[in-house]
């Protein structure tokens, strides 16, 4: 298992975690932001959303934005 | 200090509040209700002879030596079982009594040997003293039947057994079943033929069930039983008051020495975590600190296929500073990294820490906490509001339900289990604690001596979420929680949302039995009586952490105790049992690469600033690596140099593949440890550490007690380990002028705000402090939330059970789950370099008699044990400990490498790995695998020093 991939199976994991959070997207930008190095954050935002689970898309996108001012 | 033993009362003390007043030989002494009259003496300095009482033991009243005369009462009682009573009037020496105890000891002494100049207990014997105190001059018998001339049991490798010196007085048996919890020991026959026996009479002490705990040791009071190292070196002249290095219970010693020799290691009675206990370990094994592989010179390279060159401190300094400003230099800051040993004393881990924050310039520090109770710190402080224990260890005394989850106490932290099984069995009357286990295996504390839990749930590994769901799910549904303390203690909302959750069908015992394997209604039943029983405490170890949901199984056990208001009291709590002696004090230290001292994230702006104006450097607000992933970043070739302060990842860190591939991608790996260990096998650089009993600093245990470790002799590599990394920090060009420990302390307790009223003259003077110590709180805090949680209302988190992705199979039909045993310690590098090898020289697979006849396996037959991941061979128990379709191991030898089978699966929330869950398939081996002969290949290479001789 590569980085990628292991960073794509980190944020599904956490994502199925938090599916139960009132706010699971939120949640799980939250949990990324809070415990993820940069490097990993930009492996992750360079990979775009193949393989991650809907929340753990839209999670990641939330971030990605955030980073780039959007 | 001249060498003294710590004074014996004779008899233990009484917990009463109420006073009772009485005159001993004149004087009036007041003493506690339910004190013996031998106690009130010895507090009031007085000293009655014995020879069957001490202290650690209930009063028997054998020996008829410490009779005393009472006005208004006939006879001469003995002052060790007749309780005090007020206005008594006592007398302890007369000629009547003179004349009955001088009648005594010549009875004792009749037959005993009168070796005494050559008795190892010379000078430090109780039969000599009694009888000198007496006033014992002549023997009058010319006896025919003896005891004596027995044969000496010296099989244990720490201690000897002389019957001949026996007296008879029981403290020792009296010491195993009160004190340690064994019941070994017994009395074989009557009179003449009297003999302490361990087990049968066929069996000697090592063939026995005997522990080696050495409760039996210390409490004999000849030397009949007594230490090896005594016979060998003589009686100690000096002692000092230090903590153990191994488990996180933390026992007190008292360190006995001769010069700067260790002569023996003897609990101190006032040790308040271990209350004069102590293990195997502990107690016996601190050989490895002299062994003949320490390595004692720094020693550089400049590839691992090079032998070793032993250099001076500076050059090794200078060096490793050079190569370190190159590397950041060639691939940038975040290139370098270190990782802080919950071995070593929160002074050395937080130099550490702060090396790699404000000299690195980056966060990416980590623990092996990592590995092990990272869980705990995400879901107690999620749940709770911080990352602790909520009790002291004395708490369990009055507990009345105890729950373990994923915990071997009598393995893991024995001095604790000790203590545990006393309450388990009840006391004076008292009816025992109630014991419900949660654990695949049926561990020793299921069913042993006096003991047996009320509920065993062997849970299929990985289940753990969901068989806590379903306790849950029981004592909603059926109306058993503790709502006012809820509804005061807790968020409502977030309590009634868990509530909808868990009340769920899909959640009922019965619906999950399929997945947990455990029957639904022993579970109601362990569920009702958790919620019903009166104080419920839970105990929980890395059978909880290290899985894929570890970090949710502690935060729905902090939901169930939440639940049942089973916290914020005494007998209640969440108790994680850290695994090694510092780390709940290498958690606290800022070691997490997301979080300072304190566990104040690295982007709470307030708290970087009180470090960037305290060391005068700019902090990095973004978290940095944690060992995986410092080893992901090493294989893609951006992650280049690590400094490693006592942990040997390759072995103890999972998937050794991949951890070997790691560090062999990075340009300079600095490896600061005793030994040469298995990844030193990839250093470029070795820097040699101390022991704990070569420096000064402070270990905080699993019930958050910071205690003084106190440097007892010379370190043998000429510096303690944070002097090391402290000359590493000025090599590097940072201006750091720590002349003692005390003053590293002085700077955690000025930026940590829970560690603000810690000093080391504060823990001089207090013996011990349980953090927080502030100025509310200036003795320190035995009990947390006590009138609320730290983070204001108590959380309660749903946690919804996700089934590991490591999944059993064709080709991996079983599940091995890992552990640890009582003897060895950890990775093993320091209790294989003792006589604990006598115990556990080898790593065994147990597998259960179903699984083993499947495959034509017996007991002693050497298996292959096989993973996606890898494949080892060791020898297979068979035993029906495990359930059929689980196989156990440990991970204490490096020849097993039982991580090169473990996975690189782990928590979701910390990537504490799942050690827990393998599936493995297991066939009859006839020898090493490819892997275990590269690798040995592989060390024997690495090991090579310039001369070309082996270092280990």
């Amino acid at each position: 298992m590569n980085t990628v991939e292991r960073l794509i199976l980190m944020a599904n994991q956490i994502a199925t975690n938090l599916a139960t959070d009132n706010a699971p997207v939120a949640a799980v930008a939250d949990h990324i932001q809070q415990f993820w190095d940069p490097r990993m954050k930009r492996l992750i935002f360079a990979h775009g959303t193949d393989g991650l689970s809907p929340v753990a898309a839209a999670a990641i996108g939330r971030l990605a934005d955030a980073q780039n001012g959007a | 200090m001249t060498y003294q033993p710590q004074k014996d009362f004779g008899t233990p003390e009484s917990r009463s509040n109420e006073a009772v007043s009485l005159t001993i030989d004149g004087r009036n002494v007041t003493v506690p209700a339910g004190t013996s009259v031998m106690r009130a003496a010895a507090e009031q300095g007085t000293s009655i002879p014995k020879l069957c009482a001490t202290d650690s033991v209930k009063s028997y009243g054998s020996c008829r030596l410490c009779l005393v005369e009472i006005d208004g009462r006939k006879g001469t009682p003995a002052s060790c079982t007749t309780p005090v009573e007020p206005g008594m009037v006592v007398h302890t020496q007369t000629p009547h009594l003179a004349k009955l105890r001088k009648g005594v000891m010549e009875l004792y002494i009749s037959d005993h040997p009168l070796d005494c100049l050559t008795c190892a207990a010379n000078g430090d014997c109780e039969l000599q003293d009694q009888a000198g105190a007496v006033g014992l001059r002549d023997v009058r018998y010319d006896v025919q039947a003896t005891h004596l001339g027995q044969e000496k049991d010296h099989s244990n490798p720490y201690f000897d057994f002389d019957p001949s010196k026996c007296i008879a007085c029981s403290r020792c048996i009296r010491a195993c079943d009160e004190v340690q919890g064994t019941l070994a020991l017994t009395m074989e026959g009557r009179g003449w033929d009297s003999k302490i026996s361990a087990g049968f009479a066929s069996d000697n002490f090592m063939g026995s069930e005997c522990v080696s705990c050495g409760a039996c040791v210390q409490a004999c009071p000849t030397a009949t039983l007594v230490e090896k190292k005594v016979v060998e070196v003589g009686t100690p002249e000096r002692s000092v008051v230090t903590t153990c290095a191994y488990c996180g219970v933390g026992c007190t010693f008292r360190a006995e020495m001769r010069g700067e020799q260790l002569v023996r290691m003897v609990p101190y009675k006032d040790g308040k975590a271990n209350r004069g206990h102590s293990c195997v370990k502990g107690r016996f094994a601190w050989g490895y600190a002299q062994h003949q592989e320490r390595i004692l010179k720094p020693m550089i390279r400049a590839s691992i296929s090079d032998p070793w060159r032993e250099v001076e401190w500076d050059e090794a300094f200078a060096y490793t500073a050079s190569e370190l400003k190159r590397i950041s230099k060639k691939y940038g800051r975040n290139a370098l990294g270190g990782i802080t040993s919950s071995r070593c004393t929160n002074e050395e881990t937080f130099l550490v820490q702060k090396l790699v924050r404000a000299g690195f310039g980056n966060n990416n520090v980590d623990t092996c906490a990592r590995v092990c109770h990272s869980p705990t710190g995400y879901g107690l402080k999620t749940t709770f509001g911080t990352s602790a224990g909520t009790q002291d260890f004395d708490s369990v005394e009055d507990s009345d339900v105890i729950l373990i989850i994923g915990a071997n106490p009598t393995d893991g932290h024995p001095v604790f289990a000790s203590r545990m099984k006393r309450r388990l069995r009840g006391q004076d009357g008292r009816p025992g604690a109630k014991l419900i286990v949660i654990d695949p295996r049926r561990t020793d504390i299921v069913r042993s001596p006096h003991i047996e839990a009320q509920h065993h749930l062997p849970l299929r590994p990985g289940t753990n979420v969901a068989v806590l769901s379903a306790m849950a799910h029981v004592i909603v549904t059926e109306g058993l929680t503790d709502e006012a303390f809820i509804r005061e203690r807790c968020d409502w909302d977030e309590y009634s949302h868990w509530a909808e959750f868990v009340s769920q069908t899909r959640n009922s015992p019965e619906n999950l039995q399929p997945v947990t394997l455990v029957d639904a209604e022993e579970l109601r039943a362990a569920a009702r009586l958790y919620a019903t029983g009166g104080n419920g405490a839970i105990y929980y170890g890395l059978g909880v952490t290290e899985h894929s949901q570890g970090s949710s199984t502690v935060m729905a056990i902090a939901n169930l105790a939440m639940a049942t208001g089973n916290i914020g009291r005494r007998g209640v709590g969440v108790n994680p049992l850290r695994g090694q002696n510092n780390v709940q004090g290498a958690c606290d230290m800022g070691s997490f690469p997301h979080e300072l001292a304190g566990y104040r994230h690295i982007s709470d702006g307030d708290a970087r600033r009180l470090f960037e104006d305290d060391w005068g450097v700019t902090l990095d607000p973004e978290p940095g690596l944690r060992i995986p992933s410092m080893l992901d970043a090493a294989v893609d070739g951006v992650f280049k140099a690590l400094y490693c302060q006592g942990e040997d990842i390759l072995q103890s860190d999972p998937n050794t593949a991949h951890v070997s591939a790691g560090l062999a991608a990075m340009e300079c790996v600095i490896v600061h440890d005793l030994f040469l260990n298995e990844t030193a096998n990839y250093a470029h650089i070795f820097l040699p550490g101390s022991t704990f009993l070569e420096k000064n600093g402070t270990f905080t245990n699993a019930e958050r007690r910071i205690q003084p470790v106190r440097k007892v002799m010379t370190p043998l590599n000429g510096l303690e380990d944070w002097e090391v990394t402290q000359r590493l920090a000025q090599a590097m060009g940072l201006d750091w002028n720590y002349s003692h420990p005390s003053e590293i302390m002085d700077e955690i307790a000025r930026l940590t705000p829970t560690f603000a009223g810690v000093s080391f003259a504060r823990l001089d003077e207090a013996g011990s402090l349980q953090w927080p110590v502030t100025a509310d709180a200036p003795e320190g805090s035995p009990i947390m939330h006590v009138d609320g949680f730290v983070r204001g209302k108590g959380k309660f988190v749903v946690t919804d059970y996700v089934p590991t992705d490591e999944k059993t199979g064709p080709r991996f039909p079983l599940l091995l789950t890992t552990g640890r045993i009582l003897s060895q310690y950890n990775v093993g590098a320091q209790t294989r370099r003792t006589e604990n090898v006598a115990w556990h020289p080898e790593d065994l697979l147990e597998i259960h008699p179903v699984d083993a006849e499947d495959r034509g396996l017996k007991s002693g037959d050497w298996v292959k044990l096989a993973s996606r991941a890898g494949e080892t061979t060791l020898r297979a128990t068979v035993t029906d400990r495990v359930a059929p379709g689980v196989v156990y191991t440990t991970f204490h030898h490096a020849v097993t490498q039982a991580n090169v089978v473990t996975t690189d699966f782990s928590d979701w929330a910390t990537n504490c790995p799942e050690y827990k869950v393998t599936a493995v398939q297991i066939s009859a081996s006839n020898g090493p695998t490819e892997w275990q002969e590269e690798y040995e290949a592989l060390s024997t290479r690495s090991r090579r020093v310039e001369a070309g001789i082996p270092a280990e």
